[in-house]
C-alpha cells in the first residue's frame, strides 16, 4: 500500500531534493527501461542506425578499404542515367512488385473470407497457407522440376503431349520466360501473406452488425463486404498491406535461385540483386547504398500510401 | 429465445450447405487449395522415389515405392565432399534456435514495459517501429554489414544472430496483444508486493502465451528460411545453412545424378516450419486478431 502512495506521490510537483527525485524517478522508471533496453540498443544499432548510414554512405564512394569521400548525388544521378542494368532491375521489380504484391493480396482476403465460413477452416487454412512459411529457395528446386528446361521437365512434358509445343521451352534460361516464372512461383508462395491477418481480422468482426445491416437493407454477403467487413477490418488490411509491399520489392531468393546472378540478359534482375551484387561482390559500398536509398523510398512511399487508404 | 434463435441459424445453415453457390464455393476452395497444395505434395512423394522413380519417362508424380535412400544417400555421400550435409543441418537447426529464443524473450520484455509502464518516450518509440515496419530489411543490410565484419563477427554463429534479434514486425506483434493485459491484474501483485521481474515472468509472461507462441512460429519461419544474412555473412561453406546449402547442390555440375540427395534436401528444407505451424495453430490465431494496425 505504501507503494501505491509513493507512486502517486513523486507524479506531482516535488519539492524535495534533486537526489531524492532522481532516485524515485528510478524507483518508478528504472526497471521498466532496464526491461526494454535490450531491444532499444539492438534495434538502434541494427536498424535506426543503418538507416542514416546507407542514407549519408550513399552519398560517397567507399570500398572499405580508403576512406569514404564525398561525391553528393554523383551515385543517384548515375543509377537512373548511366546504369542501364539497375533501370532493367528497376523495371522487373516494378512489374514483379505489381503482379505479385496485388494478387497475392487479394487471393489471401478472398480464400480468408470464403474459408472463414467453411467447414473445416482449420484443415483450408493449412493448405492454403504452407506454400508461404516454406522456404524460397526450396520451393524454387521444387518448381523447378515443373519447369525444367527438358522433356523430364512435367510442364514441358505435359504440352508436348497435348501438341501445343514440338520442343521444350527452356524456361529457366530463355530470357522471355524467366520473370513469368519467377511470378508464378511468388504468386504461389505469396497468397499466404496477409492471409492469416484477414482470417483473424473476420473472425473480430461483430455478427450484431451483420444483422443490423440487414435491418437497413444490405442483402447479399458482397454488400456486407462492401459496407461492413472492409471498414472494420482497416487496421488488418493495412498491416497485410505494408507487409505485401514490403515483401514484394524485396524479391530476391527466388529469383537468384530460379535463372542466378547475372541472370540470362538480366531478366531476373531485381533491384536487391544489384544492391547484392555491388555491395557484396564489387564491395562499392557508396553505390550499393544508394540503391538501397531507393528501395526505402519506393518501399516507404508505398508504405505511406497505403496507410492514406486505411485511415 | 436464445434456442429459438439458434434453431433458426441452424435452419439457415442447413439451407446454405445443401445450395448451388456452396457447391461451388467448395469446389473453388478445393481448386484453390489444390493448387496450393500440390507442389509441395510432389515435393514430399518425390523425397521418397527409389533412383529408378526418379529418372522415369514420361515423369510420375506420386512415388510408388517409397523410401529412405534418398535421404541416406545425402547424409551419407555427401561426407565425401569437403563439409558433411549433417553439419548445416547443424548450423541451421542452432542459429534459429537461439535467435528465435532471444528475440522472443527481449521482444516481450520490451514491449510488455512499453505496454504497461506508460515510460516517458513510449509514444516516440512505438511510432518509430511503425515507421521501420515499412523499412526493406534490405535497406540496412550494408551497414549492418560493416558492423559485424568491423566486430569480426564474420563467419561466426553470433554474425548469424544478433543482427536478427530487434525485429520492428515482432516487437509489435507482442505490443498489440500486451495491450489487452489488465492493469488491475498487475497492480495486485505489485500491491502484493511482488517484484517486477518477477510480475513480468509469472503473471505477463503466462498471458501473453499466445502472443509468443505466435512469435515463435513467425521467427522460426522466417530465421528458418533466412538466405540472405548467411548469404553475405559467412563465406566459408562450413558456416552456412540449409538454404544456401540446398542452392549449391540443386545447381551446378552434377545436379542431375544428385536429383534424389536434393529432393530429401529441399524436404529437410521444408517440413520444419510446417510442423512448427500445425502445433501451434491454434495460438496463431488467436494472436492474429490483434495484429492490426491503426493509422
Amino acid at each position: 500500500m505504501a507503494e501505491v502512495m509513493k507512486r502517486k506521490h513523486i507524479g506531482l510537483k516535488s519539492t524535495k531534493p534533486f537526489k531524492v527525485r532522481i532516485n524515485a524517478w528510478l524507483q518508478k522508471y528504472g526497471i521498466p527501461y532496464l526491461f526494454i533496453s535490450p531491444f532499444i540498443i539492438l534495434f538502434t544499432i541494427f536498424v535506426i542506425a543503418p538507416v542514416f548510414v546507407a542514407i549519408s554512405m550513399s552519398l560517397t564512394n567507399y570500398n572499405m578499404i580508403q576512406p569514404p569521400r564525398w561525391v553528393g548525388i554523383t551515385n543517384f544521378r548515375i543509377l537512373f542515367t548511366n546504369d542501364n542494368i539497375f533501370l532493367i532491375a528497376l523495371r522487373n521489380t516494378f512489374i514483379f512488385a505489381l503482379i505479385t504484391g496485388p494478387i497475392g493480396y487479394f487471393m489471401s482476403f478472398l480464400a480468408a473470407w470464403v474459408i472463414n465460413e467453411l467447414k473445416f477452416r482449420n484443415g483450408f487454412a493449412l493448405a492454403f497457407y504452407a506454400p508461404s512459411i516454406t522456404s524460397g529457395i526450396a520451393m524454387s528446386v521444387v518448381w523447378l522440376y515443373f519447369f525444367s528446361g527438358d522433356r523430364y521437365g512435367l510442364l514441358n512434358n505435359i504440352l508436348i503431349n497435348l501438341g501445343l509445343i514440338n520442343e521444350p521451352v527452356l524456361w529457366n534460361i530463355d530470357p522471355e520466360k524467366i520473370l513469368p516464372v519467377i511470378i508464378v512461383i511468388s504468386v504461389w508462395m505469396s497468397m499466404g501473406t496477409g492471409f492469416l491477418v484477414f482470417l483473424a481480422g473476420l473472425q473480430n468482426v461483430p455478427r450484431e452488425l451483420y444483422e443490423a445491416a440487414a435491418i437497413d437493407g444490405v442483402k447479399n454477403r458482397f454488400q456486407q463486404l462492401y459496407y461492413i467487413t472492409s471498414h472494420i477490418m482497416k487496421p488488418q488490411l493495412l498491416f497485410g498491406a505494408i507487409n505485401s509491399i514490403v515483401g514484394s520489392f524485396g524479391v530476391f531468393d527466388i529469383a537468384v535461385s530460379v535463372s542466378g546472378i547475372p541472370s540470362p540478359n538480366y531478366a531476373g534482375h531485381t533491384i536487391v540483386a544489384h544492391l547484392y551484387d555491388h555491395a557484396f561482390i564489387r564491395f562499392e559500398m557508396g553505390y550499393a547504398s544508394a540503391v538501397a536509398v531507393v528501395l526505402f523510398l519506393i518501399t516507404f512511399i508505398f508504405g505511406r500510401i497505403a496507410m492514406k487508404m486505411f485511415s | 429465445m436464445g434456442t429459438h434463435k439458434n434453431n433458426e441459424s441452424k435452419k439457415l445453415k442447413k439451407r446454405k450447405w445443401f445450395s448451388v453457390s456452396w457447391f461451388f464455393t467448395y469446389l473453388f476452395m478445393i481448386l484453390l487449395v489444390a493448387f496450393t497444395s500440390l507442389p509441395l505434395v510432389y515435393m514430399v512423394s518425390t523425397a521418397f522415389k527409389p533412383i529408378d522413380e526418379l529418372f522415369i519417362y514420361p515423369p510420375q508424380f506420386l512415388v510408388r515405392k517409397p523410401t529412405l535412400q534418398s535421404f541416406r544417400d545425402l547424409l551419407t555421400a555427401m561426407d565425401s565432399s569437403v563439409v558433411p550435409f549433417t553439419r548445416y543441418i547443424y548450423n541451421s537447426v542452432f542459429t534459429t534456435i537461439i535467435t528465435v529464443l532471444s528475440t522472443v524473450i527481449i521482444s516481450c520484455m520490451g514491449a510488455f514495459a512499453l505496454s504497461k509502464y506508460k515510460l516517458p518516450g513510449s509514444k516516440v518509440v512505438f511510432q518509430i517501429i511503425i515507421l521501420a515496419l515499412m523499412f526493406s530489411s534490405y535497406t540496412t543490410q550494408i551497414p549492418s554489414y560493416m558492423i559485424v565484419s568491423k566486430l569480426g563477427l564474420i563467419n561466426k554463429y553470433s554474425a548469424l544472430i544478433i543482427p536478427k534479434l530487434a525485429v520492428a514486425y515482432n516487437f509489435f506483434l507482442i505490443k498489440q496483444f500486451a495491450d489487452q493485459l489488465p492493469n488491475e491484474l498487475l497492480e495486485a501483485a505489485r500491491v502484493e508486493g511482488a517484484h517486477e521481474w518477477k510480475i513480468f515472468w509469472k503473471i505477463a509472461m503466462p498471458i501473453l502465451k499466445p502472443a509468443w507462441s505466435t512469435l515463435v512460429v513467425f521467427s522460426f519461419v522466417s530465421n528458418w528460411n533466412d538466405y540472405f544474412t548467411p548469404l553475405i555473412f559467412t563465406n566459408k561453406q562450413a558456416m552456412k545453412t540449409l538454404p544456401l546449402a540446398l542452392q549449391t547442390i540443386a545447381g551446378g555440375p552434377g545436379a542431375v545424378a544428385r536429383s534424389g540427395a536434393v529432393a530429401a534436401a529441399t524436404f529437410i528444407a521444408t517440413v520444419p516450419t510446417i510442423v512448427i505451424f500445425v502445433i501451434m495453430q491454434a495460438k496463431v490465431m488467436e494472436t492474429m486478431a490483434y495484429s492490426g494496425i491503426k493509422a
